[in-house]
Protein backbone atom coordinates (compact mmCIF):
# COMPACT_ATOMS: atom_id res chain seq x y z
CA UNK A 1 0.00 0.00 0.00
CA UNK A 2 2.70 2.42 1.06
CA UNK A 3 4.72 1.54 -1.96
CA UNK A 4 1.90 2.20 -4.35
CA UNK A 5 1.39 5.65 -2.88
CA UNK A 6 5.07 6.39 -3.41
CA UNK A 7 4.84 5.29 -7.02
CA UNK A 8 1.80 7.43 -7.53
CA UNK A 9 3.60 10.43 -6.12
CA UNK A 10 6.38 10.17 -8.59
CA UNK A 11 4.33 9.65 -11.70
CA UNK A 12 2.07 12.66 -12.25
CA UNK A 13 4.40 15.46 -11.26
CA UNK A 14 2.05 18.24 -12.37
CA UNK A 15 -0.44 17.37 -9.70
CA UNK A 16 1.91 17.67 -6.77
CA UNK A 17 3.33 21.09 -7.44
CA UNK A 18 4.83 22.47 -4.24
CA UNK A 19 2.55 24.97 -2.61
CA UNK A 20 4.70 27.99 -3.27
CA UNK A 21 5.48 27.24 -6.85
CA UNK A 22 2.97 29.24 -8.86
CA UNK A 23 2.68 28.08 -12.43
CA UNK A 24 4.25 30.79 -14.52
CA UNK A 25 1.62 31.11 -17.21
CA UNK A 26 1.72 34.77 -18.03
CA UNK A 27 0.12 37.18 -18.20
CA UNK A 28 -0.95 37.12 -14.61
CA UNK A 29 -2.78 40.14 -13.37
CA UNK A 30 -2.91 41.46 -9.90
CA UNK A 31 -6.52 41.96 -8.79
CA UNK A 32 -6.21 45.72 -8.50
CA UNK A 33 -4.98 46.19 -12.05
CA UNK A 34 -8.14 45.20 -13.86
CA UNK A 35 -11.74 46.36 -13.95
CA UNK A 36 -13.83 44.99 -11.10
CA UNK A 37 -16.58 42.50 -11.95
CA UNK A 38 -18.04 41.47 -8.62
CA UNK A 39 -17.98 44.07 -5.88
CA UNK A 40 -19.23 42.99 -2.48
CA UNK A 41 -19.58 45.65 0.18
CA UNK A 42 -20.11 44.89 3.86
CA UNK A 43 -21.61 41.57 2.95
CA UNK A 44 -22.82 39.34 5.77
CA UNK A 45 -24.72 36.11 5.35
CA UNK A 46 -26.71 34.34 8.03
CA UNK A 47 -28.23 30.94 8.66
CA UNK A 48 -30.91 31.82 11.17
CA UNK A 49 -29.01 33.85 13.77
CA UNK A 50 -25.57 32.47 12.96
CA UNK A 51 -23.41 34.56 10.69
CA UNK A 52 -21.56 32.40 8.17
CA UNK A 53 -19.74 35.34 6.67
CA UNK A 54 -19.21 38.71 8.34
CA UNK A 55 -18.76 42.09 6.78
CA UNK A 56 -16.86 40.98 3.71
CA UNK A 57 -15.86 43.64 1.21
CA UNK A 58 -14.08 42.40 -1.86
CA UNK A 59 -13.63 43.51 -5.45
CA UNK A 60 -13.19 40.59 -7.83
CA UNK A 61 -11.56 41.48 -11.17
CA UNK A 62 -13.15 40.87 -14.52
CA UNK A 63 -12.03 38.07 -16.85
CA UNK A 64 -9.69 36.53 -14.35
CA UNK A 65 -9.77 33.52 -12.09
CA UNK A 66 -10.18 34.28 -8.41
CA UNK A 67 -9.76 31.50 -5.88
CA UNK A 68 -11.38 31.51 -2.46
CA UNK A 69 -9.47 29.42 0.03
CA UNK A 70 -9.83 28.75 3.73
CA UNK A 71 -10.42 25.95 6.22
CA UNK A 72 -13.67 23.97 6.28
CA UNK A 73 -16.60 25.95 7.58
CA UNK A 74 -14.98 29.31 7.00
CA UNK A 75 -17.79 30.46 4.72
CA UNK A 76 -16.17 29.99 1.31
CA UNK A 77 -19.20 28.35 -0.26
CA UNK A 78 -21.60 30.73 1.45
CA UNK A 79 -19.70 33.71 0.06
CA UNK A 80 -19.84 32.17 -3.41
CA UNK A 81 -23.55 31.49 -3.06
CA UNK A 82 -24.15 35.16 -2.22
CA UNK A 83 -22.86 36.06 -5.69
CA UNK A 84 -25.80 34.40 -7.47
CA UNK A 85 -28.37 34.69 -4.68
CA UNK A 86 -28.37 30.96 -4.05
CA UNK A 87 -27.74 31.55 -0.36
CA UNK A 88 -31.29 32.74 0.17
CA UNK A 89 -32.77 29.48 -1.16
CA UNK A 90 -31.85 27.82 2.14
CA UNK A 91 -34.65 28.14 4.72
CA UNK A 92 -34.04 30.91 7.28
CA UNK A 93 -31.00 32.17 5.43
CA UNK A 94 -30.56 35.88 4.77
CA UNK A 95 -28.03 38.35 3.45
CA UNK A 96 -27.00 41.83 4.58
CA UNK A 97 -24.87 44.31 2.65
CA UNK A 98 -24.67 44.50 -1.10
CA UNK A 99 -23.14 42.83 -4.13
CA UNK A 100 -22.71 44.55 -7.48
CA UNK A 101 -21.97 42.59 -10.61
CA UNK A 102 -20.72 44.64 -13.57
CA UNK A 103 -22.11 47.78 -12.01
CA UNK A 104 -25.61 46.69 -11.08
CA UNK A 105 -26.70 45.64 -7.65
CA UNK A 106 -27.92 42.03 -7.60
CA UNK A 107 -29.76 42.62 -4.34
CA UNK A 108 -31.63 45.64 -5.71
CA UNK A 109 -35.34 45.87 -5.06
CA UNK A 110 -36.31 45.29 -8.68
CA UNK A 111 -33.78 42.56 -9.35
CA UNK A 112 -35.14 39.04 -9.40
CA UNK A 113 -32.84 36.25 -8.27
CA UNK A 114 -33.84 34.31 -11.38
CA UNK A 115 -32.46 37.01 -13.67
CA UNK A 116 -29.26 37.15 -11.62
CA UNK A 117 -28.75 33.40 -11.88
CA UNK A 118 -29.15 33.51 -15.66
CA UNK A 119 -26.11 35.77 -15.89
CA UNK A 120 -24.08 34.04 -13.21
CA UNK A 121 -23.43 30.37 -13.82
CA UNK A 122 -22.65 27.94 -11.03
CA UNK A 123 -21.12 24.48 -10.83
CA UNK A 124 -21.27 22.43 -7.66
CA UNK A 125 -19.04 20.06 -5.78
CA UNK A 126 -20.77 16.95 -7.06
CA UNK A 127 -21.77 16.70 -10.71
CA UNK A 128 -25.49 17.44 -11.05
CA UNK A 129 -26.62 16.43 -14.54
CA UNK A 130 -30.41 16.15 -14.84
CA UNK A 131 -30.85 12.38 -14.94
CA UNK A 132 -33.99 12.38 -17.05
CA UNK A 133 -32.45 14.47 -19.82
CA UNK A 134 -30.09 13.63 -22.66
CA UNK A 135 -26.65 15.20 -22.87
CA UNK A 136 -27.99 17.65 -25.42
CA UNK A 137 -31.03 18.56 -23.32
CA UNK A 138 -28.84 19.05 -20.28
CA UNK A 139 -26.65 21.60 -22.04
CA UNK A 140 -29.70 23.39 -23.45
CA UNK A 141 -31.58 23.32 -20.12
CA UNK A 142 -30.70 26.89 -19.19
CA UNK A 143 -31.71 28.21 -22.61
CA UNK A 144 -35.11 26.61 -22.41
CA UNK A 145 -36.15 28.54 -19.32
CA UNK A 146 -34.81 31.88 -20.50
CA UNK A 147 -37.73 33.93 -21.82
CA UNK A 148 -35.34 36.17 -23.73
CA UNK A 149 -33.77 33.30 -25.59
CA UNK A 150 -35.93 32.38 -28.54
CA UNK A 151 -33.21 30.30 -30.07
CA UNK A 152 -34.44 28.18 -32.95
CA UNK A 153 -33.64 24.49 -33.06
CA UNK A 154 -30.63 25.11 -35.27
CA UNK A 155 -29.36 27.94 -33.11
CA UNK A 156 -29.76 25.84 -29.98
CA UNK A 157 -27.81 23.10 -31.70
CA UNK A 158 -24.98 25.56 -32.35
CA UNK A 159 -25.02 26.83 -28.79
CA UNK A 160 -24.89 23.27 -27.45
CA UNK A 161 -21.88 22.50 -29.63
CA UNK A 162 -20.12 25.70 -28.65
CA UNK A 163 -20.74 25.13 -24.94
CA UNK A 164 -19.48 21.55 -25.15
CA UNK A 165 -16.42 22.75 -27.08
CA UNK A 166 -15.65 25.34 -24.45
CA UNK A 167 -16.07 22.75 -21.71
CA UNK A 168 -13.70 20.40 -23.55
CA UNK A 169 -16.34 17.69 -23.83
CA UNK A 170 -17.28 17.95 -27.50
CA UNK A 171 -14.88 15.30 -28.76
CA UNK A 172 -16.11 12.78 -26.19
CA UNK A 173 -19.81 13.61 -26.39
CA UNK A 174 -20.52 14.57 -29.98
CA UNK A 175 -21.57 11.08 -31.03
CA UNK A 176 -23.76 10.45 -28.01
CA UNK A 177 -25.68 13.69 -27.58
CA UNK A 178 -28.99 11.86 -27.25
CA UNK A 179 -27.79 9.45 -24.62
CA UNK A 180 -28.70 9.92 -20.98
CA UNK A 181 -26.38 12.33 -19.22
CA UNK A 182 -25.79 9.89 -16.38
CA UNK A 183 -24.13 7.48 -18.79
CA UNK A 184 -21.10 9.81 -18.66
CA UNK A 185 -18.26 9.32 -16.19
CA UNK A 186 -18.02 11.57 -13.13
CA UNK A 187 -15.41 13.83 -14.70
CA UNK A 188 -17.38 14.07 -17.92
CA UNK A 189 -20.52 14.83 -15.95
CA UNK A 190 -18.77 17.70 -14.22
CA UNK A 191 -17.59 19.12 -17.56
CA UNK A 192 -21.15 18.68 -18.81
CA UNK A 193 -22.31 20.81 -15.88
CA UNK A 194 -19.75 23.42 -16.84
CA UNK A 195 -21.02 23.30 -20.44
CA UNK A 196 -24.57 23.66 -19.16
CA UNK A 197 -23.56 26.71 -17.15
CA UNK A 198 -21.71 28.20 -20.13
CA UNK A 199 -24.55 27.70 -22.61
CA UNK A 200 -26.45 30.73 -21.39
CA UNK A 201 -23.28 32.77 -21.95
CA UNK A 202 -22.91 34.00 -18.38
CA UNK A 203 -20.53 36.84 -17.55
CA UNK A 204 -19.53 35.13 -14.33
CA UNK A 205 -18.92 31.47 -13.53
CA UNK A 206 -18.94 30.33 -9.91
CA UNK A 207 -17.26 27.01 -9.17
CA UNK A 208 -17.88 25.47 -5.76
CA UNK A 209 -15.08 22.92 -5.25
CA UNK A 210 -15.66 21.61 -8.77
CA UNK A 211 -13.01 18.90 -8.53
CA UNK A 212 -13.67 17.67 -5.00
CA UNK A 213 -15.32 14.47 -6.23
CA UNK A 214 -13.11 13.87 -9.28
CA UNK A 215 -10.07 11.72 -9.90
CA UNK A 216 -6.68 13.38 -10.58
CA UNK A 217 -6.95 13.17 -14.36
CA UNK A 218 -10.43 14.65 -14.51
CA UNK A 219 -9.29 17.27 -12.02
CA UNK A 220 -6.48 18.24 -14.32
CA UNK A 221 -8.86 18.58 -17.25
CA UNK A 222 -11.21 20.79 -15.30
CA UNK A 223 -8.30 22.92 -14.08
CA UNK A 224 -7.02 23.45 -17.59
CA UNK A 225 -10.50 24.34 -18.67
CA UNK A 226 -10.82 26.92 -15.90
CA UNK A 227 -7.52 28.43 -16.93
CA UNK A 228 -8.70 28.79 -20.52
CA UNK A 229 -12.09 30.18 -19.63
CA UNK A 230 -10.74 33.23 -17.88
CA UNK A 231 -10.18 35.11 -21.11
CA UNK A 232 -13.94 35.26 -21.67
CA UNK A 233 -15.56 34.74 -18.29
CA UNK A 234 -14.93 35.93 -14.78
CA UNK A 235 -14.35 32.79 -12.75
CA UNK A 236 -14.59 32.49 -8.99
CA UNK A 237 -13.49 29.11 -7.66
CA UNK A 238 -13.83 27.83 -4.13
CA UNK A 239 -11.26 25.20 -3.34
CA UNK A 240 -9.91 23.15 -0.48
CA UNK A 241 -6.85 22.43 -2.48
CA UNK A 242 -4.12 25.04 -2.16
CA UNK A 243 -2.13 23.66 -5.06
CA UNK A 244 -5.20 24.00 -7.18
CA UNK A 245 -5.62 27.63 -6.19
CA UNK A 246 -1.96 28.21 -7.00
CA UNK A 247 -2.30 26.48 -10.36
CA UNK A 248 -5.43 28.06 -11.74
CA UNK A 249 -6.01 31.43 -10.17
CA UNK A 250 -4.84 34.97 -10.79
CA UNK A 251 -5.99 36.26 -7.43
CA UNK A 252 -6.63 34.45 -4.17
CA UNK A 253 -8.83 35.41 -1.26
CA UNK A 254 -8.30 33.83 2.14
CA UNK A 255 -11.32 33.46 4.37
CA UNK A 256 -11.20 32.52 8.05
CA UNK A 257 -14.24 32.11 10.30
CA UNK A 258 -16.41 34.11 7.97
CA UNK A 259 -14.03 37.01 7.61
CA UNK A 260 -11.93 38.00 4.63
CA UNK A 261 -8.36 37.97 5.91
CA UNK A 262 -6.46 38.75 2.75
CA UNK A 263 -7.00 39.18 -0.95
CA UNK A 264 -4.02 39.52 -3.27
CA UNK A 265 -2.57 38.22 -6.47
CA UNK A 266 -1.98 34.50 -6.23
CA UNK A 267 1.78 34.76 -6.64
CA UNK A 268 1.98 37.31 -3.86
CA UNK A 269 -0.37 35.34 -1.66
CA UNK A 270 1.66 32.16 -1.88
CA UNK A 271 5.10 33.73 -1.71
CA UNK A 272 4.72 36.76 0.52
CA UNK A 273 1.43 36.75 2.42
CA UNK A 274 0.90 39.89 4.41
CA UNK A 275 -1.17 38.44 7.22
CA UNK A 276 0.43 35.93 9.62
CA UNK A 277 -2.81 33.90 9.62
CA UNK A 278 -2.63 33.50 5.85
CA UNK A 279 0.93 32.37 6.19
CA UNK A 280 0.10 29.76 8.80
CA UNK A 281 -2.75 28.45 6.67
CA UNK A 282 -0.85 28.13 3.43
CA UNK A 283 2.14 26.59 5.11
CA UNK A 284 -0.18 24.03 6.62
CA UNK A 285 -0.14 25.00 10.26
CA UNK A 286 -3.94 24.76 10.57
CA UNK A 287 -7.05 24.02 8.55
CA UNK B 1 -15.91 -25.84 20.31
CA UNK B 2 -19.12 -27.06 21.88
CA UNK B 3 -20.39 -23.51 21.90
CA UNK B 4 -19.52 -23.06 18.28
CA UNK B 5 -21.52 -26.13 17.33
CA UNK B 6 -24.46 -24.90 19.34
CA UNK B 7 -24.27 -21.50 17.65
CA UNK B 8 -24.25 -23.13 14.23
CA UNK B 9 -27.25 -25.24 15.15
CA UNK B 10 -29.26 -22.29 16.46
CA UNK B 11 -28.26 -20.21 13.48
CA UNK B 12 -29.30 -22.95 11.09
CA UNK B 13 -32.62 -23.42 12.86
CA UNK B 14 -33.37 -19.70 12.78
CA UNK B 15 -32.53 -19.41 9.12
CA UNK B 16 -34.75 -22.41 8.46
CA UNK B 17 -37.52 -20.67 10.37
CA UNK B 18 -37.25 -17.58 8.19
CA UNK B 19 -37.54 -19.79 5.11
CA UNK B 20 -40.74 -21.27 6.50
CA UNK B 21 -42.10 -17.80 7.31
CA UNK B 22 -41.27 -16.56 3.82
CA UNK B 23 -43.17 -19.46 2.30
CA UNK B 24 -46.08 -18.92 4.71
CA UNK B 25 -46.22 -15.26 3.67
CA UNK B 26 -46.78 -16.20 0.04
CA UNK B 27 -49.01 -19.12 0.87
CA UNK B 28 -52.33 -17.23 1.21
CA UNK B 29 -51.97 -15.68 -2.23
CA UNK B 30 -51.01 -19.01 -3.78
CA UNK B 31 -53.92 -20.78 -2.08
CA UNK B 32 -56.37 -18.10 -3.15
CA UNK B 33 -55.10 -18.22 -6.72
CA UNK B 34 -55.28 -22.02 -6.76
CA UNK B 35 -58.79 -22.00 -5.37
CA UNK B 36 -59.96 -19.36 -7.81
CA UNK B 37 -58.47 -21.13 -10.77
CA UNK B 38 -59.98 -24.48 -9.77
CA UNK B 39 -63.44 -23.09 -9.13
CA UNK B 40 -63.57 -20.17 -11.52
CA UNK B 41 -61.45 -20.95 -14.56
CA UNK B 42 -64.06 -23.27 -16.04
CA UNK B 43 -66.61 -20.44 -16.12
CA UNK B 44 -64.29 -18.03 -17.86
CA UNK B 45 -64.97 -17.82 -21.55
CA UNK B 46 -65.31 -15.08 -24.08
CA UNK B 47 -68.97 -14.83 -23.09
CA UNK B 48 -67.95 -13.99 -19.54
CA UNK B 49 -66.31 -10.81 -20.78
CA UNK B 50 -68.81 -9.88 -23.47
CA UNK B 51 -72.21 -11.01 -22.17
CA UNK B 52 -74.58 -9.51 -19.65
CA UNK B 53 -75.75 -11.44 -16.60
CA UNK B 54 -78.68 -13.73 -17.39
CA UNK B 55 -81.81 -13.85 -15.27
CA UNK B 56 -81.57 -16.32 -12.41
CA UNK B 57 -82.13 -19.87 -13.52
CA UNK B 58 -80.86 -19.41 -17.05
CA UNK B 59 -77.42 -20.89 -17.61
CA UNK B 60 -74.49 -18.90 -19.03
CA UNK B 61 -74.18 -15.16 -19.09
CA UNK B 62 -71.22 -12.97 -18.18
CA UNK B 63 -70.12 -9.98 -16.23
CA UNK B 64 -69.43 -7.51 -19.03
CA UNK B 65 -71.27 -4.75 -17.21
CA UNK B 66 -69.35 -5.35 -13.96
CA UNK B 67 -65.96 -5.38 -15.69
CA UNK B 68 -66.70 -2.14 -17.53
CA UNK B 69 -68.19 -0.71 -14.34
CA UNK B 70 -65.05 -1.46 -12.36
CA UNK B 71 -62.92 0.19 -15.05
CA UNK B 72 -65.17 3.28 -15.02
CA UNK B 73 -65.01 3.45 -11.23
CA UNK B 74 -61.21 3.16 -11.34
CA UNK B 75 -61.19 5.94 -13.96
CA UNK B 76 -63.29 8.29 -11.84
CA UNK B 77 -61.27 7.47 -8.71
CA UNK B 78 -57.98 8.12 -10.54
CA UNK B 79 -59.26 11.38 -12.00
CA UNK B 80 -59.94 12.55 -8.45
CA UNK B 81 -57.24 10.79 -6.45
CA UNK B 82 -54.17 11.18 -8.67
CA UNK B 83 -54.11 14.96 -9.31
CA UNK B 84 -55.01 15.82 -5.72
CA UNK B 85 -52.67 13.21 -4.28
CA UNK B 86 -49.70 14.15 -6.48
CA UNK B 87 -50.30 17.87 -5.94
CA UNK B 88 -50.51 17.41 -2.18
CA UNK B 89 -47.39 15.22 -2.23
CA UNK B 90 -45.55 17.93 -4.13
CA UNK B 91 -46.59 20.45 -1.53
CA UNK B 92 -45.43 18.21 1.33
CA UNK B 93 -42.05 17.68 -0.33
CA UNK B 94 -41.47 21.33 -1.22
CA UNK B 95 -42.82 22.95 1.96
CA UNK B 96 -41.72 20.29 4.42
CA UNK B 97 -42.14 22.18 7.67
CA UNK B 98 -45.02 24.62 7.20
CA UNK B 99 -47.96 24.08 9.58
CA UNK B 100 -50.16 23.23 6.59
CA UNK B 101 -47.72 20.57 5.39
CA UNK B 102 -47.35 19.03 8.83
CA UNK B 103 -51.12 18.95 9.35
CA UNK B 104 -51.69 17.48 5.90
CA UNK B 105 -49.07 14.80 6.44
CA UNK B 106 -50.62 13.77 9.76
CA UNK B 107 -54.17 13.79 8.41
CA UNK B 108 -53.13 11.81 5.33
CA UNK B 109 -51.78 9.10 7.63
CA UNK B 110 -55.01 9.12 9.63
CA UNK B 111 -57.04 8.94 6.41
CA UNK B 112 -54.90 6.03 5.26
CA UNK B 113 -55.92 4.05 8.30
CA UNK B 114 -59.61 4.89 8.00
CA UNK B 115 -61.88 1.88 7.43
CA UNK B 116 -63.04 1.89 3.84
CA UNK B 117 -66.70 1.62 4.79
CA UNK B 118 -66.39 5.08 6.38
CA UNK B 119 -65.34 6.41 2.98
CA UNK B 120 -68.54 4.93 1.60
CA UNK B 121 -70.63 6.65 4.26
CA UNK B 122 -68.85 9.90 3.49
CA UNK B 123 -69.59 9.65 -0.23
CA UNK B 124 -73.17 8.64 0.50
CA UNK B 125 -73.59 11.69 2.73
CA UNK B 126 -72.22 14.21 0.25
CA UNK B 127 -73.39 12.73 -3.05
CA UNK B 128 -76.07 10.08 -2.72
CA UNK B 129 -78.32 11.72 -0.14
CA UNK B 130 -78.45 15.21 -1.70
CA UNK B 131 -78.97 13.83 -5.22
CA UNK B 132 -81.45 11.24 -4.11
CA UNK B 133 -80.08 8.14 -5.82
CA UNK B 134 -76.98 5.97 -6.02
CA UNK B 135 -74.47 6.69 -8.76
CA UNK B 136 -71.15 5.65 -10.26
CA UNK B 137 -69.88 9.12 -9.45
CA UNK B 138 -70.47 8.58 -5.72
CA UNK B 139 -68.61 5.26 -5.90
CA UNK B 140 -65.73 6.88 -7.78
CA UNK B 141 -65.53 9.68 -5.23
CA UNK B 142 -65.39 7.18 -2.36
CA UNK B 143 -62.57 5.26 -4.05
CA UNK B 144 -60.81 8.49 -5.07
CA UNK B 145 -60.89 9.69 -1.48
CA UNK B 146 -59.18 6.44 -0.49
CA UNK B 147 -56.50 6.99 -3.12
CA UNK B 148 -55.62 10.53 -2.06
CA UNK B 149 -53.63 9.74 1.11
CA UNK B 150 -51.89 6.77 -0.52
CA UNK B 151 -50.77 8.79 -3.52
CA UNK B 152 -49.89 11.82 -1.39
CA UNK B 153 -47.49 9.93 0.82
CA UNK B 154 -45.79 7.91 -1.91
CA UNK B 155 -45.40 11.02 -4.07
CA UNK B 156 -43.84 12.86 -1.15
CA UNK B 157 -41.42 10.02 -0.46
CA UNK B 158 -40.40 9.73 -4.11
CA UNK B 159 -39.81 13.49 -4.36
CA UNK B 160 -37.71 13.54 -1.20
CA UNK B 161 -35.37 10.99 -2.73
CA UNK B 162 -34.46 13.52 -5.44
CA UNK B 163 -31.20 15.07 -4.21
CA UNK B 164 -31.23 18.72 -3.14
CA UNK B 165 -28.20 19.24 -5.33
CA UNK B 166 -30.37 18.67 -8.41
CA UNK B 167 -32.88 21.24 -7.20
CA UNK B 168 -30.06 23.69 -6.60
CA UNK B 169 -28.53 23.03 -10.01
CA UNK B 170 -31.82 23.97 -11.67
CA UNK B 171 -32.25 27.08 -9.53
CA UNK B 172 -28.68 28.14 -10.27
CA UNK B 173 -29.44 27.87 -14.00
CA UNK B 174 -32.18 30.44 -13.61
CA UNK B 175 -35.11 28.06 -13.34
CA UNK B 176 -38.02 29.66 -11.49
CA UNK B 177 -39.02 27.70 -8.41
CA UNK B 178 -42.22 26.24 -9.92
CA UNK B 179 -40.36 25.17 -13.02
CA UNK B 180 -37.68 23.50 -10.91
CA UNK B 181 -40.36 21.57 -9.05
CA UNK B 182 -42.08 20.41 -12.23
CA UNK B 183 -39.43 19.92 -14.90
CA UNK B 184 -36.61 18.72 -12.68
CA UNK B 185 -37.82 17.36 -9.35
CA UNK B 186 -41.16 15.90 -10.44
CA UNK B 187 -39.71 14.57 -13.67
CA UNK B 188 -36.82 12.87 -11.94
CA UNK B 189 -39.21 11.21 -9.50
CA UNK B 190 -41.81 10.41 -12.16
CA UNK B 191 -41.21 6.66 -12.39
CA UNK B 192 -41.54 6.32 -8.64
CA UNK B 193 -44.71 8.39 -8.61
CA UNK B 194 -46.24 6.30 -11.39
CA UNK B 195 -45.42 3.17 -9.39
CA UNK B 196 -47.12 4.68 -6.35
CA UNK B 197 -50.17 5.56 -8.42
CA UNK B 198 -50.44 2.03 -9.83
CA UNK B 199 -50.12 0.51 -6.38
CA UNK B 200 -52.91 2.81 -5.18
CA UNK B 201 -55.11 1.81 -8.13
CA UNK B 202 -54.47 -1.87 -7.45
CA UNK B 203 -55.39 -1.27 -3.86
CA UNK B 204 -58.79 0.35 -4.59
CA UNK B 205 -59.73 -1.86 -7.56
CA UNK B 206 -61.00 -4.59 -5.28
CA UNK B 207 -62.65 -2.43 -2.63
CA UNK B 208 -66.23 -3.47 -1.92
CA UNK B 209 -67.32 -1.66 1.22
CA UNK B 210 -67.13 1.90 -0.15
CA UNK B 211 -69.28 0.86 -3.13
CA UNK B 212 -72.10 -0.80 -1.19
CA UNK B 213 -74.15 2.35 -0.72
CA UNK B 214 -72.61 4.54 -3.40
CA UNK B 215 -72.30 2.71 -6.74
CA UNK B 216 -74.77 0.09 -5.45
CA UNK B 217 -74.41 -2.27 -8.39
CA UNK B 218 -76.56 -2.67 -11.47
CA UNK B 219 -78.05 -5.69 -13.20
CA UNK B 220 -78.11 -3.85 -16.50
CA UNK B 221 -75.66 -2.27 -18.86
CA UNK B 222 -74.87 1.28 -17.76
CA UNK B 223 -71.92 3.54 -18.41
CA UNK B 224 -73.59 6.68 -17.10
CA UNK B 225 -71.78 8.14 -14.13
CA UNK B 226 -75.06 9.57 -12.86
CA UNK B 227 -76.66 6.13 -12.51
CA UNK B 228 -75.90 3.15 -10.27
CA UNK B 229 -73.19 1.05 -11.86
CA UNK B 230 -72.12 -2.56 -11.62
CA UNK B 231 -68.69 -3.42 -10.25
CA UNK B 232 -66.83 -6.70 -9.99
CA UNK B 233 -66.53 -6.74 -6.20
CA UNK B 234 -70.24 -5.95 -5.82
CA UNK B 235 -71.25 -8.57 -8.35
CA UNK B 236 -69.08 -11.15 -6.62
CA UNK B 237 -70.69 -10.27 -3.31
CA UNK B 238 -74.21 -10.50 -4.78
CA UNK B 239 -73.58 -13.82 -6.54
CA UNK B 240 -71.65 -15.45 -3.73
CA UNK B 241 -74.43 -14.78 -1.23
CA UNK B 242 -77.01 -16.16 -3.65
CA UNK B 243 -78.39 -19.71 -3.43
CA UNK B 244 -77.80 -20.81 -7.03
CA UNK B 245 -74.82 -22.97 -7.85
CA UNK B 246 -74.53 -21.39 -11.32
CA UNK B 247 -74.11 -17.94 -9.79
CA UNK B 248 -71.52 -19.21 -7.32
CA UNK B 249 -69.40 -20.37 -10.23
CA UNK B 250 -69.73 -16.96 -11.86
CA UNK B 251 -68.70 -15.33 -8.59
CA UNK B 252 -65.53 -17.46 -8.54
CA UNK B 253 -64.80 -16.47 -12.11
CA UNK B 254 -65.40 -12.80 -11.27
CA UNK B 255 -62.98 -13.06 -8.36
CA UNK B 256 -60.38 -14.60 -10.67
CA UNK B 257 -60.77 -11.75 -13.15
CA UNK B 258 -60.56 -9.15 -10.37
CA UNK B 259 -57.41 -10.65 -8.89
CA UNK B 260 -55.93 -10.85 -12.39
CA UNK B 261 -56.57 -7.13 -12.93
CA UNK B 262 -54.84 -6.36 -9.62
CA UNK B 263 -51.95 -8.65 -10.49
CA UNK B 264 -51.45 -7.03 -13.88
CA UNK B 265 -51.45 -3.54 -12.35
CA UNK B 266 -48.96 -4.66 -9.69
CA UNK B 267 -46.71 -6.20 -12.34
CA UNK B 268 -46.84 -2.96 -14.32
CA UNK B 269 -45.85 -1.10 -11.17
CA UNK B 270 -42.87 -3.40 -10.72
CA UNK B 271 -41.77 -2.91 -14.31
CA UNK B 272 -41.90 0.87 -13.96
CA UNK B 273 -39.93 0.63 -10.72
CA UNK B 274 -37.30 -1.49 -12.38
CA UNK B 275 -36.77 1.04 -15.16
CA UNK B 276 -36.45 3.66 -12.44
CA UNK B 277 -33.52 1.83 -10.92
CA UNK B 278 -32.13 1.28 -14.38
CA UNK B 279 -31.81 5.04 -14.66
CA UNK B 280 -30.80 5.53 -11.06
CA UNK B 281 -30.06 9.02 -9.76
CA UNK B 282 -26.41 9.44 -8.93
Amino acid sequence: MLQSIEVFRERPPRLVTPVVQVRAREPRVAPEETKPCIVASHLSAFFGETAAIRDVSISIPQNAVTAIIGPSGCGKSTLLRCFNRMHETVPRARVEGNVEILGSSIYGENTSPIAVRRHVGMVFQRPTPFPTMSIRANVAAGLRVDPKSHASRGATEEIVEEALQRAGLWAEAKDRLDESAIALSGGQQQRLCIARALATRPRVLLLDEPTASLDPLSTQKVEELVYELRTTVTVVIVTHNLQQAARVSDGTAFLLMGELIEFASTSEMFTAPRDPRTESYITGRFG
Amino acid sequence: MKNARRRHLVSGAMIGLTYICAVLATLPLLLILWHLIVKGASSISLAFFTHMPRPIGEPGGGMANAIVGTLILIGIASAIGLPIGIGAGLHLAEKKTTPLAQTTRFLADVLNGLPSIVMGIFAWEILVRPIGHFSALAGGVALGAMMIPLVTRTTEEMLLVVPTSLREAALALGYPKWRTSISVVLRTALAGIVTGALVAIARIAGETAPLLFTALGNQFWSTSIGQPIAALPLQIFAYATNAYEELHRLAWAGALVLISIVLVISLAARLVTRSRFGAAVD
